[in-house]
């Protein structure tokens, strides 16, 4: 049987001669990324702004300016409907009862549920979420400290096992593909909300980011203890290009089930699939021209002495890793 | 490496049959389970309530209100301890104004022996090493007494403690299915009811703090001043929400008469004239003889039945209550009097809760997204496997093999953990289906290398697995460190992916590199092939 190989042996493409080329397009994407950002800003969810999330699903697609005009009539503030995935589906956010009492919530979701189906029979809420004000701040500080603490901790640990411009390199990259993200979400924020799910599925990107970046990363310390004269350059398009069959077959198999679980895997993970999705992109497109290119910049060659050093700690691993 | 020696493979096709055993349990009804022994483990993986349907409430207390109740109890038991005995030591009157009891001292002589009298009210903070009460004497006649933080943490965690207690008994007092209450970090409870839909009943029953008071009523204030709030010395204005005489208001002698902590027992019930709804109470054998002897000694005189700070009714005492046994009827509905019930019999919330983040999910999207979960898991995986087959041949036949003992190892190890599996957690699944075929790739990519560049099979294999072995452990550890970072951060939803994600990190390792590792070397042996198709 024939096997199949999606990049051929021997393939050598220059990666790095278009590294400058690859830097002001990955800048441009970048600030445009921020740029959307603040222009648009996102679609954030109950869990980080507070109020009331009802889900209701409808027997059949429901015209979203009736049932817009028919919330409003309820007189319960400030509606924001949005269709789900599922058709049938809307979520209706509502900013928090005023009331102090605990039940509150319950009574403003059931005259929202009642309402809606005098005029929509059939229609039942599914899912409701209430977060106070004080409980959405932390999750915000939560989500931020979570990410921050994922890129300094394997931008460390990156610093830890190999030379200081890896660390470096790393954590440019992850800013990159977190920012990417956030672009992404606020250029779709009519289709996509931004909440706690979105911050597991960044925080995953940036997993996935880094084992792309540790292969290739892995590969240039061996080449650079291989080759002790070869030019840096070369070096790296040599391990880019050694780890492409394995760094496009991997994508390509996440990707086949990350496009299995937002074709099939329901609304509710609808968001966080597709921000894992552009991620798988976004970090092997990194792991390549941003954080590769960039060791170039910063200075690493293969010096003798930085060789030594690297070669002994491989060695330790190495025992440690094979009983 | 290609030495895999029989006691090796033994073990390691034991462990993963004994794992495998242990992820069966889960998918087998409970119906089916229960009727085999006790001693057989089963464990079962829970469903969070995204897929099972159900409430989950985050309760937050309010420790003001702690701190400014110890405040006045302390402000009594000053008042007490310097009355005590045969010397009593005259002080003037006793403020609690900005959070401190202080107090003047008639006589300056008896400084010393007030301080000595006061250091017997305060304790050791826990561990800490402070008391929970600060003493100071200021200007040699003023005596300031504060609470220390030490004190104020050891107060309200222990309230905590207690309040996580009353709020278990109260939802189990409702009959509901394997509810979570978890106390979580300081201040705050969470209560997660799978199956309950209309979460209104449980917040207005944990809303109680149920504290309930017996006090003897003021007859001698004025109505006009009552209405302004303003009590006769020793006295103090509650609401009376269902005064007959018509006022919203009533004035109660401050000092209680008898508290709630000595019941036993509390019922709905009818009253026996009216048949209206009311709780009956029984105290316990100290209770009872407290009652008896208070009612004895103020026959006629009204009480008032207080249930957290608000007048229930204020009967008359016509005779002697001796039995130990009382009811309260004010203006109850056969819910609101069971409710009640409910609240004294559970005990009486040290600390007032509030509910301050809630959700409920239908058990109809719960069974969607189960069903949507397992159609996309399934999907993902035949998808994933035909790729690896197509793409390594034999070599990803045996990856395969390793991501399908990976799912039911994951299962395997959740279940013992007692771990809950969420809508994310299942995205976790399906995300560990990619990628742990990624430590696969990495060894079959470095095979093939490796016989391009000459080496034979058994070279070429023994390599592949070498040298991607140490880039599969680096890439785990990061991998590790953002999983770790979620399960500590993250909240409800999140947690639950990245539980999967971690175990699956771990499990992979094992799957996908010893076992395909051992699976290959066995063919080697056998088949000893001059080249290998990959």
């Amino acid at each position: 049987m024939r096997l199949l190989k999606l990049v051929p042996d021997n393939t050598n493409i220059g990666f790095v001669r278009l590294r400058f080329w690859a830097f002001g397009l990955t800048a441009f994407l970048t600030v445009l990324a921020i740029g959307l950002v603040f222009a648009r800003g996102l679609n954030m969810g109950v869990d980080f702004v507070g109020g009331v999330m009802i889900e209701e699903k409808f027997t059949s697609p429901p015209p979203l300016d009736k049932l817009r005009t028919v919330v409003d009539a309820l007189g319960v503030g400030d509606a924001s409907l949005q269709q789900l995935g599922d058709a049938n589906s809307v979520s209706i956010r509502l900013p928090a009862p005023q009331s102090t009492d605990d039940a509150a919530t319950n009574k403003l979701v059931k005259q929202v549920e009642v309402g809606i189906a005098k005029q929509f029979p059939g229609a039942v809420s599914t899912h409701y979420d209430t977060v106070s004000g004080k409980v959405s701040g932390e999750l915000v500080r939560n989500g931020i400290l979570a990410v921050v603490l994922a890129v300094l901790g394997i931008g460390l640990f990156a610093i830890f096992r190999f030379e200081w411009q890896f660390g470096v390199s790393t954590v440019v990259a992850i800013m990159h593909d977190v920012l990417m993200t956030l672009g992404f979400f606020a250029l779709f924020r009519e289709y996509l909300e931004f909440d706690l799910n979105i911050v597991a599925a960044v925080l995953t990107i940036i997993g996935y980011s880094i084992n792309d970046k540790i292969v290739i990363d892995d590969r240039i310390r061996e080449n650079m203890r291989r080759y002790r004269k070869m030019d840096m350059r070369e070096i790296i398009d040599l391990s880019v290009n050694e780890t492409l069959p394995r760094t496009v077959m991997t994508s390509l198999t996440i990707l086949l089930a990350l496009v299995a679980l937002i074709l099939f895997g329901g609304h509710v993970l609808r968001g966080f699939t597709a921000a894992m999705i552009l991620g798988i992109f976004v970090g092997t497109y990194s792991s390549i021209y941003v954080s590769s290119s960039l060791l170039i910049t910063l200075g690493l060659r293969p010096e003798p002495e930085v060789e030594e050093k690297s070669k002994s700690r491989a060695e330790r691993v190495r025992a440690k890793d094979l009983p | 490496m290609l030495d895999f020696p029989r006691w090796k493979v033994t073990s390691i096709l034991v462990a993963i049959f004994v794992l495998i055993a242990f992820a069966i349990p889960s998918f087998v009804p409970e119906s089916r389970t229960a009727g085999l022994p006790h001693w057989l483990p089963q464990p079962r993986i829970n469903l969070g309530l995204d897929l099972a349907g159900g409430s989950y409430l985050l309760l937050e207390a309010d420790t003001n209100e702690l701190v400014t109740s110890r405040i006045e109890k302390m402000r009594d038991e000053v008042a007490t301890e310097m009355k005590r005995g045969t010397a009593p030591i005259d002080i003037g009157d006793i403020s609690t104004r900005d959070g401190k009891i202080s107090f003047l001292l008639r006589d300056v002589t008896k400084v010393d022996a007030a301080r000595e009298r006061l250091q017997t009210l305060t304790n050791g903070a826990g561990l800490t090493g402070q008391r929970d009460w600060d003493i100071a004497v200021i200007d040699s006649s003023r005596f300031v007494v504060s609470p220390t933080d030490a004190g104020i943490n050891q107060a309200v965690n222990q309230a905590m403690d207690d309040a996580t207690d009353v709020v278990r008994r109260r939802i189990d007092e409702l009959g509901t299915r394997e509810p979570t209450i978890i106390r979580q970090g300081k201040t705050r409870i969470v209560v997660q009811v799978p199956g309950l839909q209309n979460p209104q009943a449980l917040k207005e029953l944990l809303g109680k703090t149920a504290k309930l008071e017996f006090k003897l009523v003021d007859q001698t204030a004025d109505p006009a001043q009552m209405l302004k709030g303003i009590a006769p010395l020793g006295s103090q204005i509650l609401p009376y929400p269902g005064n007959p005489a018509g006022l919203p208001v009533i004035a109660v002698k401050r000092s209680v008469m008898i508290s709630g902590d000595q019941l036993t027992d509390a019922r709905q019930g009818y009253d026996p004239t009216s048949n209206a709804p009311d709780v009956s109470i029984k105290f316990n054998s100290q209770g009872g003889r407290k009652f008896a002897q208070v009612t004895q000694a103020n026959v006629n005189k009204p009480f008032a039945i207080i249930v957290d700070n608000s007048v229930i009714s204020a009967p008359n005492i016509n005779e002697p209550i001796l039995g130990g046994s009382a009811s309260i009827s004010g203006s109850f509905t056969v819910d609101s009097a069971n409710q009640l019930a409910i609240a004294l019999r559970s005990g009486k919330l040290p600390i007032t809760l509030k509910v301050i983040a809630e959700s409920t999910v239908s058990p109809e999207l719960g069974k969607d997204s189960i069903h949507a979960g397992i159609l996309a898991s399934a999907i993902a995986a035949i998808a994933v496997i035909v790729f690896m087959f197509v793409t390594y041949g034999r070599f990803g036949v045996y990856a395969n093999l390793a991501v399908i003992i990976n799912v039911f190892v994951i299962l395997a190890v959740m279940a013992m953990l007692n771990a809950t599996l969420t809508l994310p957690g299942i995205a976790g699944f399906v995300l560990t289906i990619g990628t742990a075929v990624d430590a696969n790739v990495l060894i079959n990519e470095r095979i093939r290398e490796e016989r391009r560049r000459g080496r034979n099979v058994t070279q070429a294999v023994e390599l592949g697995y070498k040298e991607a072995s140490r880039t599969i452990f680096e890439a785990n550890v990061t991998h590790a460190i953002s999983g770790l970072i979620m399960l500590m951060m993250g909240s409800g939803p999140v947690k639950g992916f990245a539980v999967v994600l971690l175990i699956g990190i771990c499990t992979s390792v094992f799957t996908a590199v010893v076992f395909t590792r051992m699976m290959i070397a066995i063919w080697l042996r056998k088949a000893r092939p001059a080249d290998i198709n990959i």
